[in-house]
């Protein structure tokens, strides 16, 4: 998908857009069920993929990082907490934390029904490129048909 | 997730394969987790009727019954002399006091009235506690087989689960008071019904031979079913148990607790007898400096977890053994040690959360009792 046409300096426009047509086939993937959106402007939008909600069911408490933390690739930014567990949150990318969806802890349900668009966590300022260790949809895809 | 190639499997692990159930080791068992939600699965067994697979616990049969004179030597309550109908939950301790494991020790008769001594223990001390059995008598003469595994142990848990089984069974396990059993037909099939449980509702527990296991939870669970009931998992057994403040294994009781710290003195009979650890608990109950059991309930979503410290000010006062958000009270709650001079009610302390210390109230247990 392009941004090109898009007003880039509007994180909320952009927001919107993305959870109108984010297209998991062009989103990377952690092996640990975290997804990332990496648009042309370096920044990159974060989140949890609909495999990780339905395997942790029962969500009760998202802690969200702080709005210009520095986050790294591979590092716990975040936990979300079921009734059974907490699972902490790796960043799938380094780089700054330039928004959170802050009223996601508050209606976690979200995620069950659109982990890929109104779910997103975080939207970071990338350091560099994506890492290599990162999937593409069809590895991932691969992946959790194993797991499942 | 994890392979379950070498787990032990029960009689009705088919079916819970075949029906959505999340396997997981369990004490060496492939146990099913969770089938959809532990929210909707707990709030099945509150409101109606759940069914469990408890067939990991451990059955131990005695077909003499002064077995229930045998065991009465190595347990904390007496199960000896006990009437023909009646189960009690007790705790083995080994010489120091320590738990060895909590217990339901049944004296029944058949329906020949030929009656004979039944046990129940913890699925990750079974082989601990036939030891120490073998240790302290003659097995062979009392009869023993272990019938674990030529059996299986359902659940039925909840304010619909008696009007369910009635029907079900030759004797209606309603005509039973609590912590009464009896040999009766289960969906034709010879089978114990006892009126117990481990979730703070009302309902009874089958143990129903291995061959019969899916026949009968299957007729069982279309029933529950009907009242909004349904198959409950182990995650949501823990949180129901939780809720009703019952000790769990490896969380409230080991081998490092003195009963005499959890509060179960119904389950303690000291005066005139013996049994293993029996001074250690008398000296335990007179000293102060012992922590002692506590129930604790927080505001907001974040739960305590078991090893979370308790602090009040800079003093670490405590520890959570188990936590969970409740999903009846909708709030946190755990279950901990604490120093005696802080167990009042209402008392504010704070619990070390992963690095953060959020408020929590000392409360009154359990935290959810049926109505």
């Amino acid at each position: 998908m392009t941004f090109g046409k898009l007003s880039e300096d509007s994180i909320s426009f952009r927001s919107n857009y993305l959870e109108r047509i984010v297209n998991q086939e062009e989103l990377l993937y952690a092996p640990t069920h975290e997804w990332v959106h990496v648009g042309e402007d370096g920044i990159a939008t974060i989140g949890i993929t609909d495999f990780a909600v339905e395997q942790l069911t029962d969500l009760v408490y998202m802690e969200l990082p702080d709005v210009g933390a520095t986050v790294t690739a591979g590092e716990e930014f975040g936990e979300v907490e079921s009734v059974k567990a907490v699972s902490p949150l790796y960043s799938p990318i380094s780089g700054e934390v330039i928004e959170v969806n802050s009223g996601l802890p508050d209606e976690l349900e979200v995620l069950g029904t659109d982990a890929f668009g109104a779910g997103w966590i975080a939207k970071i300022k990338m350091d560099g490129g994506a890492p290599d260790t990162l999937l593409n949809h069809t590895t991932y895809k691969t992946q959790i048909a194993a797991e499942g | 997730m994890s392979s379950t190639t070498e787990l032990l499997k029960t009689p009705l692990h088919p079916w819970h394969h075949d029906n959505g159930g999340r396997l997981v080791d369990f004490a060496g068992w492939s146990m099913p987790v969770q089938y959809t939600s532990i929210i909707e699965e707990h709030n099945a067994c509150r409101n109606g009727a759940g069914l469990f697979d408890v067939s990991h616990m451990g059955r131990f049969f005695f077909a003499d019954p002064n077995a229930c004179e045998f065991l009465n030597g190595l347990t904390t309550r007496r199960v000896h002399p006990m009437a023909a109908g009646k189960i009690r939950y007790s705790l083995m301790t080994n010489d120091s006091g320590g738990v060895l494991d909590d217990v339901l020790v049944y004296h029944l008769q058949d329906t020949a009235g030929v009656p004979f001594c039944f046990m129940v223990v913890n699925a990750s001390n079974r082989q601990k506690i036939l030891a120490w059995l073998k240790q302290h008598g003659d097995l062979e003469k009392l009869g023993f087989e272990d019938r674990t595994t030529k059996t299986a142990m359902i659940a039925v848990q909840g304010p619909r689960a008696l009007e369910i089984m009635d029907p079900l069974c030759e004797t209606a396990p309603s005509s039973l008071t609590y912590y009464h059993g009896m040999m009766t037909k289960v969906c034709g099939v010879e089978s114990i019904v006892s009126r117990t449980g481990y979730t703070g509702e009302d309902g009874c527990e089958l143990t129903v031979p291995a061959d019969d296991a899916i026949k009968i939870w299957t007729s069982v669970l279309e029933k529950a079913k009907a009242v909004g009931g349904g198959a409950v998992g182990l995650a949501a057994r823990d949180t129901l148990r939780l809720e009703a403040a019952m000790p769990l294994y490896g969380h409230e009781l080991t081998e490092t607790i003195n009963p005499a710290q959890v509060n179960v003195k119904f389950a303690i009979n000291l005066k005139d007898r013996e049994f293993p650890g029996r001074d250690a608990i008398a000296a335990a109950r007179k000293d102060t400096t012992l922590p002692r059991r506590v129930g604790l309930e927080m505001d907001g979503k974040r739960a305590a977890r078991e090893h979370s410290l308790i602090y009040l000010g800079d003093q670490q006062v405590g520890e959570v053994t188990s936590g969970t958000f409740s999903p009846t009270l909708q709030r946190p709650i755990a279950m901990g040690f604490m120093n005696m001079e802080h167990l009042e009610i209402g008392t504010e302390v704070e619990i070390d959360i992963r690095g953060k210390r959020l408020p929590a109230r000392v409360c009154q247990l359990p935290f959810y009792s049926r109505g």
